[in-house]
């Protein structure tokens, strides 16, 4: 039976790994038909799992990976991996079938899955020393995507890039190695003993006062913060999206920001309970100024990239508001716009990537009209706008009427000044589609065609996805309500 | 037969199948084809609805329940349907008026290529589906639903010829304004989830949960539901998209932007009747904010030379008065006038309508003129509506007004008086309108002239059975003093208003006979006199040089509230965005960032020969500190 041989976990972090690093050697004709074979092969596992998952140890697997450090190559597929997971799994068939229509090499694919693989390990790891370690295995694959197959300014966007995740890495890396080095000895079944362990348990067990605690709470929240990304420690995103290929925006806007919030469910939470209560009102109080700035800001975007950037983060800031507001309503809506934001944006991406590269044109000052000659892309990219701004009977509605409704008990006031949000993004997003649809059609639009049949295809998954959670958001409720119940336990 | 009340479900999927087939089949549809399942939809649901009210009318009322919408802990909605008395008129109302209007619509929009002719289709059965759920739900959520619903379909109709830019903005304006109000809505929603811990109608208006609320706390939901209901209905601060919403086609204006759409605000609140009912500064807020709106409206219209502009102030004026009746905790008679309203104010859109499809796509009353020959049926039914609206018995339009302004008096007699005035300059412009339409000679062009014709039958059928309605609607509320229990439709309403009345009726603001016949008098009186001076005024128009004075101007640019918020709002938001991207981004945080990252090449020319500064290199020594790492656990 699939996943008792090998487990789940291990699936999900192998595949992609070994899909990827073949790659680089063989099947170099028929790369992408490989790369979008071995993701949906994870992504079948992944939708196995969910159904098949051991409830009593979550699939856990343990190997000794440097005994005389504590560290362990410790996995678990608990309900929050799963959500985590499944999104990646999810995701990464949309984006490489984006690509098919590019013309990029082997080494590109073969990234692409190890980034995957470095995603998956984050989400299931529960080793500290691992969880550093497929932090850092993300994204490295992805600066050598976009410094070698990126924009004009590429090598400055990659520079910023990594400048500011080098600097959350590392503030994180000393945040475990001092949390590390006050957790209790472990000792191995063959008695070797190591004086710390680098366990998420150990983690949570370890001995530190209260102003260690603090101040390693503020390094792990730092290098989160950077992630995901919240004001002031965001203006990689931008760029970074700018710069980057298409689909690696998919993955940098769908998936590793999530980074961050995964970061703060998994580990922040649960291993300082006292502090991010006691800081809690700040740091909502910072994501609900990253909601409001990103927003405004977004207003005077003329590159599209940009301006979805800055989208993003305010979408993002309302989910770090969510998860500090920290009540059951406030979370569950966090975990599930974790998903519905990595499906709506990544929808955005396809209908930018198939804009301009029909027109050439990245700036709304350079579109027009359109809608008179790409009726069908016009439709869908209403849909998704719309979805974009939490429209009811779309997917992202359910979560943001629960991420408000949870701020809101946390502080009313709060909730209505993160409120304001939904005018202005109702303000920049239709602002965008009738900029670029509607109106006439001029130089760049008056020739084009409408969208082929795969892309109807991909699309029109999304479209599906958006309204069916939309409609019926009580099976992605019931997903994510155990992963909000676990946490509440860990949280207590 | 007493199963019917169970087939509801019927009544929003239909017009949703009608949606489904003209939206995916659009490029293989026939327009005759698209304009049948469009409107043959809208008629089922009519037909169940009817079916509906009878049963209803016997007493019979259902909470459907379909399935959860979702549950978790904190919360549970399902997805169900509040059948009453209440949602069984706006149903008749909605699909009513909204036949009507695809009937007329498959003639109007007969120019449009066939696929825009089914999208238009799709979208109009889009809305009315929306509208449905809006007034179905049993519970604040599934109001919301068709709240933002009836907002897209509003929001896509308004831009529905989308090549025109100013049409675009509208239809924007319109969605983003209406947002303005959503967040006070959910704002209110939310508060009612932490107090009470439901949405569900009943459960929120028992006794059980009326009890966990504070005085604050109902009033700050009202007055947050408040907000909701005047960015919908168009009401002061958030009245300025309406006007412009004219962009989209008539029929359009007529059924969304007149009839049904715009009193969702209305219906919301007299669903939520004994919460206003507990909240008296809420309900002088909605008093004040209607006579205000109602009054604002009136002044702009009467000077407005574009006849669907004029209509659409009136409207807002009208909604005004609504708001009023509501104020005065007179919640059937707003009721009533949203009934009389949707069929005069129908009624005068799709005449309009048919008076811009006889002048080739003109708007401009000061083009118009003596149209009354050549269009004999829509002059006699806009003649009508005239009427009707103007408040001049026994048309229908009289005793829905009535009824609110003798409420007015009894709340307080600066109310009427102020409703009384905005009558006059209700009667004022409409017959300017009639007149400057209908009246003189044609002065428009030759061109226009020659193609001048009445509209066929498709368009003429639904403004003469609207016309009747809005002449004989009036019988449903006949006044007490007139015929004992002549007000049926209060009777009819009673069980929805009735914790609401048993409140009331401890503070009664009962007027006398003699009282309420000397104001229905004067209403009268200032109505005629208004409508007669109308007519000697313009009945004869000429082109003449504008010589506005002051007030005149301030009125045509309509009090000059666009500008004023455009340059407290929107520019305001423009420049910070600006500031945000030049200032805020590059010099402030990245000046800031660019900082560590000098600091960086600094140290990297201290330790040149392990850091180059390239990040290649960096992320070569990564990988290899990685790869040691995994070589160790193998020998280890």
């Amino acid at each position: 039976m699939l996943g008792t041989l090998i487990t789940f976990p291990e699936l999900l972090v192998l595949l992609p790994l070994i899909a990827g690093l073949l790659l680089f050697f063989v099947g170099k004709n028929y790369s992408k038909q490989i790369a979008l074979l071995a993701s949906l092969l994870v992504l079948g596992v992944s939708l196995w799992s969910l159904l098949h998952t051991d409830v009593a140890s979550y699939n856990a697997v343990s190997y000794i990976w440097l005994k005389y450090f504590g560290a362990t190559y410790y996995l678990l597929l608990d309900p929050v991996s799963r959500i985590f997971t499944f999104l990646t799994a999810l995701t990464f068939p949309i984006i490489i079938a984006s690509t098919f229509s590019r013309k990029y090499n082997h080494s590109f694919y073969a990234l692409m899955l190890l980034a995957q693989c470095g995603l998956m390990g984050v989400f299931v790891s529960m080793d500290a020393l691992l969880f550093y370690f497929f932090w850092e295995l993300a994204l490295i694959p992805v600066y050598f995507l976009c410094s070698m197959w990126g924009g004009e300014r590429r090598i400055q966007a990659t520079f910023k890039f990594f400048i500011y995740t080098f600097v959350g890495s590392l503030l994180m890396l000393l945040g475990i190695i001092f949390v590390y080095l006050h957790t209790p000895p472990k000792t191995f079944e063959d008695g070797v003993q190591a004086a710390h362990s680098f366990s998420w348990h150990a983690f949570k067990n370890a001995a530190l006062s209260s102003g260690q605690k603090v101040g390693a709470f503020f390094l792990f929240l730092i290098a989160f913060a950077i992630k995901m990304p919240i004001f002031p420690l965001h203006t990689w995103q931008p760029d970074a999206y700018d710069q980057s290929p298409n689909s690696v925006t998919m993955i940098l806007s769908g998936l590793m920001v999530k980074m961050g919030l995964y970061g703060l469910v998994r580990w922040l939470l649960p291993l300082f309970p006292e502090e991010s209560i006691h800081y809690s009102k700040w740091i909502v109080v910072l994501s609900v100024i990253s909601i409001l700035y990103a927003s405004i800001t977004a207003f005077s975007q003329n590159n599209i990239k940009r301006l979805i950037a800055y989208s993003s983060i305010a979408h993002i800031g309302l989910m770090c508001a969510a998860v500090f507001s920290m009540n059951t309503m406030s979370l569950q809506g966090a975990m599930i716009q974790v998903f519905s934001h990595g499906i709506n944006i990544i929808g955005m991406w396809v209908i930018y990537d198939i804009i301009e590269r029909k027109t050439g044109a990245k700036h709304l000052s350079e579109l027009s009209g359109i809608a008179n000659k790409a009726p069908a892309l016009t439709i869908f990219a209403v849909i998704i706008a719309f979805a974009n701004i939490a429209l009811p009977l779309t997917n992202a509605f359910i979560g943001e009427f629960m991420m408000f409704g949870g701020v809101y008990k946390f502080n009313r006031w709060l909730a209505f000044l993160a409120g304001i949000s939904i005018i202005l993004a109702a303000g920049y997003t239709l602002f965008f589609i009738k900029k670029v649809f509607y109106g006439e059609v001029n130089d760049r639009t008056a020739h084009i065609t409408d969208i082929s049949m795969d892309e109807k295809l991909i699309l029109g998954a999304l479209a599906a996805w958006i309204f069916v959670v939309g409609v019926f958001p009580q099976p992605l409720i019931e997903l994510t309500k155990e992963a909000v119940t676990y946490l509440s336990i860990q949280n207590n | 037969m007493n199963n019917i009340i169970n087939l509801a479900w019927l009544i929003p999927v239909l017009p949703l199948i009608g949606f489904l087939i003209n939206g995916l089949g659009r490029r293989h549809l026939s327009k005759s084809m698209s304009g049948i399942i469009g409107s043959a939809t809208i008629l089922g649901s009519f037909i169940i609805s009817l079916l509906i009210f009878f049963q209803v009318k016997d007493g019979h009322t259902a909470n459907l329940h379909y399935f959860d919408l979702f549950n978790i802990d904190a919360l549970r909605v399902s997805f169900g349907f509040k059948i009453d008395q209440l949602t069984s008129l706006f149903l008749l109302l909605i699909t009513g008026v909204g036949f009507l209007i695809h009937v007329y619509s498959t003639s109007y929009m007969h120019d449009e290529t066939a696929p825009d002719f089914a999208k238009y289709f799709a979208f109009l059965n889009l809305f009315v589906f929306s509208m449905l759920i809006l007034v179905m739900g049993g519970n604040y959520l599934i109001m919301f639903f068709g709240w933002e619903g009836v907002g897209l379909c509003s929001y896509l109709l308004i831009g529905y010829w989308f090549k025109n830019k100013d049409y675009t903005k509208a239809a924007n304006k319109a969605f983003i304004m209406n947002r303005v109000g959503d967040l006070g809505f959910l704002l209110g929603i939310f508060w009612l989830i932490n107090k009470t811990g439901t949405l569900d109608y009943d459960q929120v208006f028992s006794a059980a949960s009326l009890s966990k609320l504070s005085l604050m706390d109902i009033t700050g939901i009202t007055m947050l539901l408040f907000v909701g209901a005047s960015g919908k209905s168009a009401q002061i601060p958030l009245y300025t998209w309406l006007p412009d919403a004219m962009a989209g086609p008539t029929p359009v204006s007529a059924l969304i932007h007149a009839a049904t759409m715009v009193t969702a605000g209305i219906y919301m609140i007299v669903r939520s009747n004994i919460l206003y009912t507990l909240a008296p500064a809420t309900l002088w807020v909605v008093a004040i904010i209607g006579i205000a709106t109602a009054f604002v409206a009136a002044t702009i219209a009467t000077q407005q030379d574009d006849i669907k502009k004029v209509l659409a102030y009136s409207t807002v004026s009208q909604l005004g008065y609504m708001f009023l009746g509501l104020g005065a905790a007179d919640y059937s008679g707003a009721v009533f006038h949203v009934i009389t309203h949707a069929f005069f104010e129908a009624l005068l859109f799709l005449g309009a309508g048919s008076v811009i499809h006889a002048m080739s796509g003109e708007q401009d009353m000061k083009n118009m003129g003596g149209l009354k020959k050549p269009m004999p049926v829509t002059h006699i039914t806009m003649l009508i509506g005239c009427i009707a609206i103007a408040g001049i018995p026994p048309l229908s339009g009289f005793f829905s007004k009535d009824q609110i302004l003798a409420s007015a008096f009894a709340k307080h007699w600066a109310l009427w008086g102020i409703g009384v005035f905005t009558a006059m300059l209700t009667a004022y412009y409409m017959f300017r309108m009639y007149g400057l339409t209908f009246l003189g000679k044609f002065r428009g062009t030759h061109e226009q002239e020659h193609h001048l014709h009445e509209s066929p039958a498709p368009m003429t059928i639904p403004l003469i059975i609207l016309a009747i309605l809005a002449a004989v609607g009036g019988f449903m509320g006949i006044p007490e003093i007139f015929v004992h229990g002549g007000n049926k439709l209060a009777a009819f309403l009673q069980p929805v208003l009735a914790p609401s009345l048993k409140i009331l009726e401890k503070h009664p603001h009962e007027i006398s006979h003699n009282t309420e016949y000397m104001l229905m008098g004067i209403s009268v009186a200032v109505a005629l006199a208004a409508t007669f001076f109308a007519i000697m005024k313009f009945r004869n128009y000429q082109r003449t040089q504008a010589k506005g004075n002051a007030l005149i101007t301030t009125l045509k640019n309509k009090w000059y509230v666009d500008e004023f918020y455009d340059h407290a709002i929107v520019h305001p938001i423009k420049d910070m965005s600006r500031f945000f991207t030049n200032t805020m981004e590059k010099k402030v945080i990245d000046g800031g960032v660019n900082g560590v990252g000098k600091f960086v090449h600094y140290s990297s020319r201290q330790l040149r020969w392990i850091q180059s500064g390239k990040v290649g290199n960096y992320i070569f020594w990564m990988v290899v500190g990685m790869l040691v790492l995994f070589i160790i656990k193998l020998f280890v």
